[in-house]
């Protein structure tokens, strides 16, 4: 049996990182199909999982890898899935099915330059609104975006963690760089990792419903071949998993869906917050993009501009309290994203009336560099 | 909610594969000369005469009239997304290889928006039983033009006529691997129930073709109108030929409708067989 959880220093890949954090997570079922820059995901998956009883299959495409992983949860395993833009678009479909029969998993999307195939070796961040609009109907769901290998490791813990405490799809949104960059990642004792465990049925087979919710409004999990007859299915559902398509129903089911996110997330959201004490203008950023930004930020304080950094961690949902609160005191927030205006538009939302928001936007193909933020804040501070 | 865990528990006096059934979820969705309900009752009986367990039963389908199905049998029901039934059953299998997973689904969901799932199922030969209902066309939404609508035959979709040709789904599944294969008709159910029991005791990706009649959507535009018209077309021209050559059973009208046991193939190891083998070596080397 080899080794599990590789406790201890190592030099890896994003890709590497995000892998071993998935095995050490619990996750012993993995679908893809390959597609750059996430490819070595599922390489490396396929040579680590004979060595500890996890099963890897290469599907035919990404529609079957999405629907595979679903099957996995349903059967009690802690699955995944990697992937990119183009890739992403086609797992966009039973993504919906997984919110909707409400299946813990995890998609990870490194991020290429779109739209369509783009630029396949070169990163963005294009695809921070389709992950959580891109499957039809209204539903949350749960992303998070790393900004380096070490935090590529940590997050894609705490997606599988998120994924079985909210019984939900959960997107990593890394992207090339952080995929294809190396660095050291510190991989903790196994016994100081932290692993959450889907909620399981505590009554017997003949009193369960299976989407009958408890207060938090998740729904204990019955696997498939525990007697207790789970009936699911894509359809607007009552508490039994029967179809029953009216307005009412619909009505429970959907908004609950969304609460169960909404209601939690002093939870979910993370954020990392710098020299916002006496800040007047705030850079926002998310992935790879807050390294670059932090250190802009560091630069312009040094000559002696008032600003802050936010990093998000959590994208979706997002930390509009966090932006709320410090619209009141912000004149401005720099918004840099690898896209033309996707975060900015959300920040610019929640802002609305305090402060302004100025969006830096790159279309992606390299990372924006500390010297090109630092010229915007300088920029905006002289205005 | 009613969950009949022996056959003792469902009332006597209800219809006897009443104990497969989530009863209170009756009357289903089918219309008059359907044949999903006789497909889907000779799966239930073969799956008792084979002895396995309910509990280890899992039922996964994909969307359409057929769809609706896996709600309607008190087992573990998987009503899945069109065309992905098969990749969701691989998944639940290969986790839990002792369950008994069927997909049964329609001619749409596993042959045009699936058919990529389907041909790599058998490729792979992932222990899957996989039960198709053709009856010809998209009958849920209206009776459009399917990847089995005959040549000629007339849809919402090709009102003059269907230029296209049928797949000759066992030939395919024949071709890509699957390690049994069989067609029947949903008015041949003892022979079906054999067929399906047959298919249960081994091991691999397993295909059997229910011709099953569509009277609504697809006989009334093509001169089948009456309920039981599918069904004497069927009756009137079928020719049992078991171990045909499955290049040899396409459908066409007027000609022999050939049905039988075509393809059984012992020996061949499933993918979570191959898989384990895999992870044997693996660790032996370590």
């Amino acid at each position: 049996m080899g080794k599990v959880v590789l406790s201890g220093k190592h030099f890896w890949y994003g890709n590497i990182a995000i892998a071993e954090a998935a095995i050490a997570a619990g996750c012993r079922f993995f679908a893809g199909y390959p597609i750059t820059p996430a490819s070595e995901i599922a390489e490396h998956i396929a040579q680590r999982f004979p060595e500890i009883g996890g099963i890897f299959v290469q599907f035919e495409d990404e529609l079957a890898s999405m629907a595979a992983i679903l099957g996995a949860s349903w059967a009690g395993a802690k699955s995944m899935t990697s992937t990119s833009g183009p890739g992403f678009s086609l797992m966009t479909e039973n993504l919906g099915l997984g919110v909707m029969m409400e299946v813990p998993t995890v998609i990870v999307n490194i991020q290429r330059g779109g739209p369509s195939t783009g630029l396949p070796t070169l990163t963005a961040q294009g695809d921070v609104m389709q992950a959580k609009w891109g499957s039809h109907g209204p539903n949350e769901v749960i992303a998070l975006s790393p900004d380096s290998p070490q935090e590529a490791f940590d997050l894609t813990i705490r997606c599988f963690n998120l994924a079985e405490k909210y019984r939900v799809p959960v997107v990593l949104l890394a992207s090339e760089t952080v995929g294809h960059s190396a660095g050291k990642v510190v991989v903790p004792p196994e016994d100081e990792i932290e692993i959450i465990n889907r909620k399981r049925p505590s009554v017997p087979p003949a009193e369960y419903l299976p989407y009958k919710p408890d207060e938090d409004l998740i729904p204990p999990m019955a696997h498939a071949g525990e007697g207790y007859a789970v009936c699911t299915t894509g359809l607007t559902h009552d508490e039994r998993g029967y179809p029953d398509t009216t307005a009412e129903t619909q009505e429970t089911l959907v908004r609950r869906l969304n609460d169960k996110i909404r209601k939690h997330m002093d939870d979910i959201v993370d954020v990392e917050e710098q020299h916002m004490e006496d800040a007047k203008i705030a850079v926002v950023s998310y992935g790879q993009v807050s390294r670059p930004a932090k250190r802009a930020v560091k630069m312009a304080r040094e000559d002696g501009v008032s600003v802050g950094s936010i990093k998000l961690i959590t994208i979706w949902p997002f930390a509009e309290k966090v932006i709320r609160k410090w619209a009141k005191q912000v004149d401005v927030f720099i918004v840099p994203e690898l896209n033309y205006g996707q975060i900015s538009l959300q920040v610019m939302r929640e802002a609305a009336g305090d402060a302004e928001t100025y969006l830096v936007p790159r279309m992606g193909g390299r990372l924006i560099t500390p010297l090109e933020i630092y010229q915007e804040i300088k920029k905006v501070s002289e205005k | 909610m009613s969950h009949k865990t022996t056959r003792a528990e469902a009332p006597q006096e209800l219809h006897p594969m009443d104990w497969w059934l989530r009863s209170e979820r009756m009357p289903h969705i089918w219309c008059a000369g359907c044949g999903i309900g006789p497909t889907l009752y000779a799966w239930a009986r073969a799956l008792d005469s084979v002895g396995i367990r309910k509990d280890k039963v899992v039922y996964v389908s994909g969307i359409g009239c057929c769809g609706r199905g896996s709600g309607y049998l008190d087992v573990d029901g998987f009503h899945t997304t069109h065309g992905r039934a098969i990749p969701f059953a691989v998944g639940i299998k290969l986790v839990k290889p002792e369950l008994c997973v069927n997909v049964i689904s329609g001619d749409g969901d596993l042959f045009s928006i699936g058919g990529n799932h389907f041909i790599h199922a058998c490729r792979r030969n992932v222990d899957l039983l996989v039960i198709c209902t053709n009856n010809f066309t998209y009958g849920m939404t209206g009776g459009q033009l399917a990847a089995t609508t005959l040549r000629g035959d007339y849809s919402t979709t090709t009102p003059y006529g269907n230029i296209e040709y049928p797949f000759n789904t066992p030939h395919l599944a024949d071709a890509s691997g699957a390690v049994y294969v069989a067609r029947w008709t949903s008015i041949h159910v003892r022979q079906l129930q054999k067929s399906i029991a047959e298919a249960l005791r081994m091991k691999g990706l397993r295909y059997i073709e229910v011709l099953s009649p569509c009277p609504v959507n697809y006989g009334r535009r093509n001169r089948l109108r009456e309920v039981d018209d599918i069904a004497k077309w069927f009756w009137q021209s079928f020719e049992i030929r078991n171990g045909a050559n499955t290049s040899e059973v396409e459908i066409e009208k007027g000609k022999p409708l050939i049905l039988g046991n075509f393809i059984k193939r012992e020996g061949k190891l499933s993918y979570y067989e191959e898989l384990k083998k895999l992870e044997e070596k693996v660790k032996k080397a370590a």
